[in-house]
């Protein structure tokens, strides 16, 4: 580990302020100093204070511990979402890769999601299911699948046309074993990469779906929902918009920050692709 | 040449016929029976029947989708239950207002991406080239709804300089610039940070081409050598992009005007999705999604015009 990011403090700075996120999300039950949903009128819209570190919101409540308890939703959202891209087309783009007959088919499905803005996309599934966390889940993870699926395909194609691929067919491995054997461990790098800064993306559009009222629903403590709630009260109390922005700000220049190292270190090439 | 136009052709009437099939699968998994939503809650059986029979629903789902693109093609995307008007017409009333704030923030991301971009080719391993990398990691980091607050509350409600929103009152005024400056800044920002980034690298690729080599030992100026021989061959890559980003400034629109209230198609959408207005959420989707076909088609054989290196195999 101490070699994976040599010479990136960068990579380092954002690793260490992703692990101060992840921790106060994990232990939020324990340190929040108040009920996130707890609502005291008479304390509401209070700034950053000794008794609220972050102030108080329009219904009086703790802006911190809605903070705290927003990181679990914005990043339990952001890793389900991403590892439900990776394994739907993960498996899609392996097939692809594999087998002549479903290559054509699956590209083309995966060219139709790609056609559409993430926004957009993510707005459909809304519109189908009943707002929730799990909705959210699959509206922001769809995003996700056709990128991983041509990834893994182009990984499996490169992979399978090397020497040590041809050996193992060579001496009578099973399709099962060159998958897990060698064509996994190899895509396994830009595939880290990817997912990593996929994580950045996933958390900016669960919260753009919240921000636009079509995700988590009040009065869930969601940053993107926070913001748009303290819109409302920004000439007042600026800080009940600013604070959970901020903190999504954070966690996502964290997790860029350890995306980019990673690449550097790994030297993966990946066509940045935008929100 | 014609080859590649004839395939990319093909490739992109067969992802238009994917996505009508999506946007209208869409609409049929929609919980809820769209004729009693259009008949209204209070209808007798038989006027929800009626209405049925109006729309086609009685028909196989095939055959619906039939008429449905038969329709589409003519212009006709049905009526908005809301407004009880055509929702082409909805459109064509709330796109110009979205084009505008797309337009605008993409070259004001273009502009002052290549500059940045440039600048920390030119000076690299520089301050300068550290802040603006530092910078344009910030901008692609920064949660677009985040920037739009900031900016509200500084220019509009600190300083007093600029309105916090709302629909430009005139056409040709310095009121409609002034509703214009915050929402195009904001969504300029979500690519500026990539421009930049992307720039950068292609510039430090280039440099190290031969043919920069080359113009440099002739003894050409170093002005001449980075604007005009490097830079052109770097733009080439960076044209594509900003092609591409036009289809995600679209996108990014849908959040801009929700948080500026700019009058165009995303909040309509947004607005639509409020009411449970499917016809006109249906013909949104659809419009925006081949609005970004289109242009993703356009960039790829401005690409193939731009570079004719590239081969299409």
């Amino acid at each position: 580990m101490s070699s994976l990011f040599r010479g990136h403090r960068f990579a380092w700075a954002g690793l260490a302020c992703l692990l101060l996120f992840v921790m106060a999300a994990l232990l939020a039950p324990w340190i929040a100093p108040y009920d996130p949903l707890r609502q005291v009128i008479a304390e509401r819209l209070q700034g950053p204070s000794t008794t609220h570190w972050l102030g108080t919101d329009q219904f009086g409540r703790d802006i911190f511990s809605r903070v705290l308890y927003g990181g679990r939703i914005s990043l339990g959202i952001a890793l389900l979402s991403v590892l439900l891209g990776l394994i739907v087309g993960g498996l899609l783009g392996l097939g692809a890769g594999y087998s002549g007959r479903l290559d054509g088919p699956i590209m083309r499905a995966m060219d139709v999601l790609l056609s559409f803005p993430a926004v957009l996309l993510a707005i459909m599934v809304v519109t189908i299911l009943r707002p929730g966390v799990l909705t959210v889940i699959i509206a922001v993870g769809v995003r996700s699948i056709p990128a991983f699926a041509r990834m893994v395909r182009g990984a499996v194609l490169v992979v399978r046309s090397l020497p040590y691929a041809e050996a193992a067919a060579a001496i009578g491995a099973s399709h099962l074993r060159t998958i897990t054997r060698t064509i996994v461990p190899n895509s396994l790098p830009p595939v880290l990469v990817f997912s990593t800064l996929q994580v950045a993306n996933n958390i900016l559009l669960a919260a753009i779906l919240s921000y636009l009222g079509l995700g988590i629903q009040p009065p869930g403590a969601e940053w993107g929902l926070m913001v748009s709630q303290g819109r409302g009260w920004l000439r007042d109390a600026p800080h009940v918009a600013m604070m959970p922005g901020l903190a999504i700000f954070a966690v996502v220049l964290a997790v860029n920050m350890v995306g980019d190292g990673l690449r550097d270190r790994l030297d993966v090439k990946l066509k940045e692709s935008g929100a | 040449m014609l080859g590649y136009v004839a395939r990319r052709l093909r490739a992109t009437v067969f992802v238009l016929v994917g996505v009508s099939v999506l946007v209208f699968v869409m609409v049929r998994l929609i919980p809820g029976d769209p004729a009693l939503i259009l008949a209204g809650v209070d209808a007798s059986r038989e006027q929800a029947a009626e209405v049925r029979r109006g729309l086609g629903l009685d028909q196989p789902i095939w055959i619906q989708y039939a008429r449905y693109v038969g329709r589409a093609l003519e212009g006709d995307l049905g009526k908005s239950i809301h407004s009880r008007r055509p929702v082409w017409r909805e459109i064509r009333d709330r796109f110009p207002a979205t084009l505008e704030l797309t337009m605008v923030s993409l070259a004001l991301a273009g502009v002052i991406g290549v500059v940045v971009g440039v600048v920390s080719a030119v000076r690299r391993g520089s301050a300068i080239d550290s802040i603006a990398m530092i910078g344009s990691l910030a901008g692609v980091s920064m949660p677009i709804f985040l920037l739009g607050v900031l900016l509200i509350w500084l220019f509009s409600l600190y300083l007093g300089l600029l309105p916090t929103g709302g629909s430009p009152p005139c056409l040709f005024c310095v009121e409609h610039v002034r509703h214009l400056v915050l929402p195009s800044i904001t969504l300029a920002g979500v690519s500026v940070g990539m421009v930049a980034r992307l720039t950068r690298s292609t510039m430090l690729e280039v440099v190290h081409e031969e043919f920069v080599r080359t113009a440099r030992a002739k003894g050409l100026a170093e002005r001449i050598v980075i604007y005009k021989h490097a830079l052109r061959n770097a733009m080439i890559p960076v044209v594509t992009y900003m092609g591409l980003q036009f289809g995600v400034l679209l996108g990014g629109a849908v959040v801009t005007e929700q948080i500026f209230s700019w009058p165009g198609m995303g909040r309509m959408l947004v607005e639509a999705i409020e009411s449970r207005d499917y016809p006109v959420i249906q013909g949104a989707i659809l419009f925006m999604a081949s609005v970004f076909v289109a242009i993703n088609l356009l960039v790829d054989l401005l690409y193939g015009w731009l570079d004719p290196r590239i081969s299409y195999e």
